[in-house]
């Protein structure tokens, strides 16, 4: 739907061609980029324009204008300060009690009887707590019989009341049964409500107020808008709640509903929801998210490292050769050399947008690359241009002549032909042919200045 | 058409109360960027934005609503807020109208055949699917029609229970098998079911599912798939369900629904929150998809045929 913060800044500092100079306007026109790109991601809208300002200070406060990279001190900056705002440290939950509570609560549908019974095989199995359940909603059809299902699937007793309308008291019992089963940890799982249903908010204070919990939990789907800030505010001002838990980011929204809560309640946010499975729950990485926001991958430290390392020239010649798909043994060889001379190749991998996810599986380990090399080097200068004809016999040959095997060429020749499958399809966009052009243009810049 | 005609009025009452607070606001920061002003200047254009996109219209459609509105004003001419404010949910309007005829959309019983009419429910979790069938059940039951229940989310722990009180409060029929079961046979077993008995209105409950999640996309094509072998048209309508408090990402969920499973129309609940479901102005435009329902509670009752008039007043009034 948009475009990564990245092209759009680019975009901005595009305009300058020509002046060999960037100005205030460039600034002024890339800061309007960052809050398009956050008003996209859902950052609520207020949110969105104080980031901005805050970033505009810096970049004036470091002189972006007389840097050379100044996209890349913009995004940098963005993405620190994005960063420092989702929280620097992971916080854990409070599991000491007897037994701790822990109240969740939040809108309806955000998953929170889901994420209930998360929690709960998480504290069994990983510390080893014994947890109950409380059904604590007694409205939505069925939202007992629901966490029932899911605590019998792993095993941990719910206290419900199916007779009972009353939370408040459901949720004190539970407690006392608690403590006389010796259990080290109570869930309670709440209906869903509006912030604006006073009845509603009122009952979860009292629940609140009965229990005294160890951590109440805000848990708010990853996909919401601008109601974030509402809604997360009004939260809140009734339950002065503990964290927050951002579900359903296994999804590809980007999640600028995590900045707005953030910044508008300073709670920290605990735990994400990645699933629908019972194990898919993990805890949050502040960066992971601030990079998500912006749509970027690690796009930032990437770009800083391709600029270092690869030489433009033969990156627009490879650009060419591979959008006529005539990438052959040869440019895979010399690429293979400059990647190597980049540094850990599965960072490196990991950093471009898309490419984690592709080259998950085969695990990339320093020593293959040798024999790839090896390999590369026993074809002939016909079978490097023309892999199409390496047939059996030949690669038999190049198997021995590499000193490696039948299956490690094999091997070769089938990544031979993916790499140039992915490597087509990323041609297009490629961000390192961006960082590439980039490069190039602030060398001719400072050429001219 | 007599159904649904009793909604708007009892139930406007509800939409308005959920979007008061932010229409006061609304009021109040336009009042003040307009008072004393001839023409439209910046700050009024600044804060028209901040409501708009404060609504989830998102920027795209917010611009495009900002340069439509400014085209407008160089033509004609306003005259103080009214003028103004009458203008903007024109323009607002125009983007729903062009595709918004509830009369047209609302053809289930143009339907010529002998086979009963059968919506699909798609959407991603927890949006309100569920719950949305149970209110239409209700509805169309009262308007004396047949209706069937198929419960082919057979994947979220007590999704079929769930689906089967909400079957008993409409008091209509409901076709299920064990949670695991393969949900285009209980699809293709409630459209034979419902065929059999005469049934005039089908409606299948699907499992929330993400729209980035290939296997489970092509799930709801297969289960659509399916349902052809019983009923060659069906399903007639695949009614997407959207959050109203969701931003900016129902834009790809409408779009990859609509790759999926040709959605051809969508509901947004959950609007008695505080939300506004601007999202849906941009979808409609973008897609032509027509919003035919918005949810606004948890009760049987909380449902209403979406009015595009009413849904743009209730942002500006
Ligand atoms: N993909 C995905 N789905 C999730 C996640 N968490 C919850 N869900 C799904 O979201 C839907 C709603 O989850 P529930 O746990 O029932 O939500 P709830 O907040 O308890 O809902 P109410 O009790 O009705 O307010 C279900 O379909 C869940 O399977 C998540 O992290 N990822
Ligand atoms: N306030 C309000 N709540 C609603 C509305 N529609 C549904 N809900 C609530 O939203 C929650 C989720 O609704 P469901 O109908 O279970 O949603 P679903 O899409 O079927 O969920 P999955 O099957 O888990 O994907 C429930 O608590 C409903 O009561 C509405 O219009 N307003
Ligand atoms: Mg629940
Ligand atoms: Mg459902």
């Amino acid at each position: 739907m948009f475009d990564n913060l990245s092209s759009k800044l680019e975009q901005s500092f595009r305009l300058i061609k020509g002046h060999g100079r960037i100005t205030e306007i460039n600034i002024a026109e890339a800061l309007k980029n960052v809050r398009r790109a956050l008003l996209n991601a859902d950052v609520g809208f207020e949110i969105a324009r104080d980031f901005t300002n805050k970033v505009k200070e810096k970049a004036i406060g470091e002189n972006v204008l007389k840097s050379v990279h100044p996209k890349q001190q913009i995004i940098k900056i963005v993405h620190d300060e994005l960063t420092k705002l989702m929280g620097g440290e992971q916080v854990g939950i409070n599991t000491t009690g007897d037994p701790a509570v822990i109240l969740v609560t939040g809108l309806q549908g955000s998953g929170k009887t889901t994420f209930s019974a998360k929690l709960a095989y998480l504290l069994k199995n990983k510390k080893n707590k014994s947890v109950m359940l409380v059904a604590g909603d007694v409205y939505r059809p069925a939202a007992i019989e629901q966490l029932k299902i899911l605590a019998q699937q792993i095993n941990v007793p719910v206290y419900a009341e199916d007779w009972n309308k009353n939370p408040v008291k459901i949720s004190k019992s539970a407690i006392s049964d608690a403590k006389l089963k010796g259990i080290d940890v109570v869930i309670i799982d709440t209906a869903g409500r509006l912030a604006i249903d006073k009845k509603m908010m009122r009952e979860i204070s009292n629940i609140k107020k009965a229990v005294t919990p160890q951590e109440t939990l805000f848990v708010v789907d990853a996909m919401t808008g601008q109601d974030a800030v509402n809604t997360a505010k009004e939260f809140n001002n009734i339950l002065n709640f503990d964290g927050v838990v951002l579900t359903k980011l296994d999804g590809d929204t980007r999640g600028g509903a995590a900045l707005s809560v953030r910044t508008v309640v300073k709670k920290p946010i605990k735990f994400v929801g990645v699933g629908e499975k019972i194990e898919a729950l993990d805890v949050f990485y502040p960066k992971r998210m601030a990079d998500r926001i912006l749509g970027m991958g690690d796009i930032v430290s990437f770009v800083e490292k391709a600029q270092e390392q690869i030489d433009e020239d033969d990156m627009r010649i490879l650009q060419r050769r591979l959008s006529k798909n005539q990438f052959d043994f040869n440019d895979f060889l010399k690429q293979l050399r400059q990647i190597k001379k980049m540094g850990n190749i599965k960072d490196l991998v990991g950093m471009i947008p898309g490419m984690k996810k592709i080259v998950k599986d085969t695990d990339i380990n320093e020593d293959v690359f040798k024999n790839i090399e090896a390999i590369i080097l026993s074809m002939t200068p016909e079978e490097r241009e023309n892999p199409k004809i390496i047939n059996g016999s030949r690669r038999q040959r190049i198997a021995k002549g590499s000193g490696t095997n039948m299956q490690e060429v094999n091997r070769l020749i089938k990544q031979f032909a993916d790499t140039r499958k992915i490597m087509q399809k990323y041609s297009g966009g490629n961000k390192m042919t961006k960082a590439m052009r980039n490069k190039r243009r602030n060398k001719w810049k400072r050429r001219r200045k | 058409m007599a159904l649904f005609g009793i909604f708007s009025k009892k139930k406007k009452e509800k939409l308005d109360k959920g979007l008061k607070k932010t229409k006061e606001n609304v009021f109040k920061k336009l009042t003040r960027a307009v008072a004393g002003k001839s023409k439209v200047d910046d700050n009024f254009l600044d804060n028209l934005e901040e409501i708009l996109i404060s609504s989830d219209i998102g920027i795209d459609t917010t611009l495009k609503i900002i340069d439509r509105l400014e085209a407008r004003v160089a033509k004609d001419k306003y005259f103080g807020i009214n003028g103004l404010n009458k203008m903007l949910k024109d323009e607002i309007a125009g983007l729903l109208s062009e595709n918004q005829s509830i009369e047209n959309t609302n053809n289930w019983n143009s339907n010529n055949t002998n086979d009963p009419y059968v919506i699909m429910i798609v959407g991603v979790n927890g949006v309100g699917k569920t719950t949305t069938i149970g209110k239409l059940a209700h509805q169309f039951k009262k308007d004396g029609k047949k209706v069937y229940l198929g419960a082919a989310d057979t994947f979220r722990a007590a999704a079929v229970e769930q689906l089967d009180i909400w079957a008993k409060r409409a008091g209509v029929p409901i076709v299920k098998q064990k949670t695991g079961a393969d949900p285009a046979a209980v699809a293709f077993d409630t459209l034979k079911s419902a065929k059999t008995n005469n049934a005039d209105i089908v409606i299948i409950d699907t499992a929330g599912r993400l729209h980035n999640k290939k296997h489970l996309m092509d799930e709801l094509s297969k289960i659509k798939r399916v349902m052809k072998k019983i009923v060659p048209n069906a399903p007639h309508e695949i009614l997407l369900i959207l959050d109203g408090s969701t931003g900016q990402n129902a834009f790809e969920q409408a779009k990859q629904f609509t790759k999926a499973t040709e959605v051809n129309a969508i509901a947004v609940t959950k609007l008695d929150g505080t939300a506004k479901g601007g999202v849906v102005i941009g979808i409609s435009d973008q897609f032509k998809i027509p919003v035919k329902y918005i949810g606004i509670g948890e009760q049987i009752r909380d449902l209403q045929v979406f009015n595009k008039k009413e849904f743009v007043d209730s942002l500006f009034k």
